[in-house]
């Protein structure tokens, strides 16, 4: 075993076994906190693949700023305590009959060899850099990521609309 | 003794180094600030455990170790165990990429003071881990299951979120005149032109007050504001427990201290510093212990914001003042043709 398959397969391990916990877990909060355990595992996982900017962004976008947020409405609702009966039960064998099937179609042709997996080599230095994602983001991907900041900057706009739904009538400052 | 068990030393050596001065340094700089406050309301301060009562931050200890450890009835436990834990770890893990020193020749070998001073997303990195240190103090508030914690929690929270944008958006003066995201690389830049705090005087005020802010200190002391909050939301907490709260904190004060320094004071950059080394932790601490004087000093000196003054301050003058600076940055460097 290398070490590079060690280090995987605790990562894995780690990643299911949080991701199950979110689905098991009858609190709300401790879900959201199984899922910020995830998504910190799926950092380092980008780390050893030797992308640390995606790494870092992972953390900061996912596992700071939307699930701080997840956290807040959970507790400011008071919504942690879920239901032992919902109204969607009727999707959890139809769920776990889905899970199961994918899990042997794709085991099957692992298992069979109709489909082999390709070798990853190790990216060349300086490969996904700060320096490299800047210099793509702003030269050959310049219009995409122009047409996304003004995405955001509406959606950001409409945010704020809509919650200042009593703006007309309040006395201005 | 092959390479990869050689580096796996260095890495335990440093990080044990790094362990203990961070709880040294929180040991004394709760010493400072009963010293300095005391000075600053013409008392004396504790000066009875040993020479200049230099013995009391161990006697504080020893005391916090026979404190009755209490776990209210209703709290939920494994959050509520969690939470001091998750607030101590982002704290020291944050100095990671805060290099302290050039590198030294140690018995023909080179080694790098710092546990990662050269990563190339080491500002991405200080981000990262300012935006999860959030967790152990909202949990906090929620597990104790009592509503002075809560809002405490909730506040802090806020107000955390809210100060980390003016803040992200300060480091990315000094990011533009590096050049670079490294740590290593900015402190470079600064010793061949200029501490940045001459060139990013905004950039530094802004990040200064964003940081006092951030690590929850007066006048921004919301989450302990006594009066309505109680203690905020460590309310609950009693022996150990509180006492990893109050570690993060004051190691947050150092962390964030040692980053000011990093990016506007030039880090460990100093007289002599490339002929001898060493000099470079030292240069550092006397930085990072002047900016905790005068945190203690801000302390001593302002009220504490009504809360939605605290909030209207970070959104509207910060954030604002934060854009300003990049855009004055980059208008001068474009001019200037600086790079």
């Amino acid at each position: 075993m290398t070490p590079d398959l060690i280090v995987f397969l605790a990562l894995g391990l780690v990643a299911v076994g949080a991701a199950v916990g979110m689905l098991l877990s009858r609190n709300a909060v401790y879900s959201a906190l199984f899922l910020i355990l995830n998504f910190a595992t799926m950092a380092v996982f980008y780390l050893v693949l030797g992308a640390p900017f995606i790494a870092m962004v992972q953390v900061t976008v996912y596992a700071g700023a939307i699930m701080v947020l997840f956290l807040f409405v959970i507790m400011l609702l008071g919504a942690e305590h879920l239901e032992r009966h919902t109204s969607v039960d009727w999707q959890k064998p139809v769920a776990v009959l889905l899970g199961l099937g994918l899990l042997g179609m794709v085991g099957y042709l692992l298992v069979s060899g109709q489909v082999t997996l390709g070798t990853i080599t190790t990216p060349e230095q300086g490969y996904g850099s700060p320096l490299e994602i800047g210099r793509a983001l702003f030269t050959e991907y310049l219009l995409p990521f122009e047409i996304t900041s003004v995405l955001l900057l509406a959606a950001m706009v409409g945010a704020i609309v809509i919650t200042r739904r009593d703006a007309p009538n309040r006395k201005k400052r | 003794m092959n390479e990869t068990l050689l580096l796996l030393l260095e890495w335990t050596i440093k990080g044990a180094l790094l362990a203990f001065a961070l709880a040294t340094g929180f040991a004394y700089t709760t010493l400072l600030e009963r010293k300095l406050l005391a000075r600053l309301q013409i008392r004396i301060g504790p000066n009875r455990t040993g020479p200049f009562g230099l013995l009391q931050p161990a006697a504080d200890g020893l005391k916090l170790f026979f404190k009755e450890e209490l776990t209210p009835a209703n709290v939920y436990k494994a959050a509520f165990l969690m939470a001091p834990i998750m607030t101590m770890v982002p704290a020291v893990v944050i100095m990671a990429v805060v290099p302290w020193g050039p590198p030294i020749d140690f018995f023909g070998r080179a080694v790098s003071l710092g546990i990662s001073g050269d990563l190339n997303v080491g500002v991405l990195f200080l981000l990262s881990v300012a935006s999860v240190s959030v967790y152990g103090i909202v949990l906090a508030g929620w597990s104790s299951n009592n509503k002075y914690a809560m809002l405490g929690g909730l506040r802090s929270t806020a107000q955390m979120i809210s100060y980390e944008l003016a803040l992200g958006l300060a480091f990315v003066g000094s990011i533009m005149l590096a050049g670079s995201m490294s740590l290593m690389d900015i402190i470079r830049h600064q010793q061949a032109t200029n501490w940045y705090i001459f060139y990013q005087p905004l950039g530094a005020f802004v990040f200064y007050i964003a940081m006092l802010a951030e690590v929850n200190r007066a006048p921004f002391d919301m989450p302990e504001a006594e009066q309505e909050l109680t203690a905020g939301y460590h309310t609950e907490y009693s022996g150990m427990k509180f006492a990893l709260f109050f570690m993060g904190e004051y190691i947050k004060m150092i962390a964030v201290s040692a980053i000011f320094a990093t990016l506007f004071l030039g880090g460990f950059d100093g007289p002599f510093v490339e002929q001898w080394p060493l000099l470079g932790p030292l240069y550092l601490i006397l930085k990072v212990v002047a900016l905790l004087a005068l945190m203690i000093w801000i302390r001593a000196s302002f009220p504490r914001l009504r809360y939605d003054r605290l909030m209207a301050f970070g959104w509207k003058v910060l954030l604002p003042l934060a854009l300003l600076n990049i855009f004055l940055t980059a208008v001068v460097m474009v001019v200037f043709n600086v790079r």
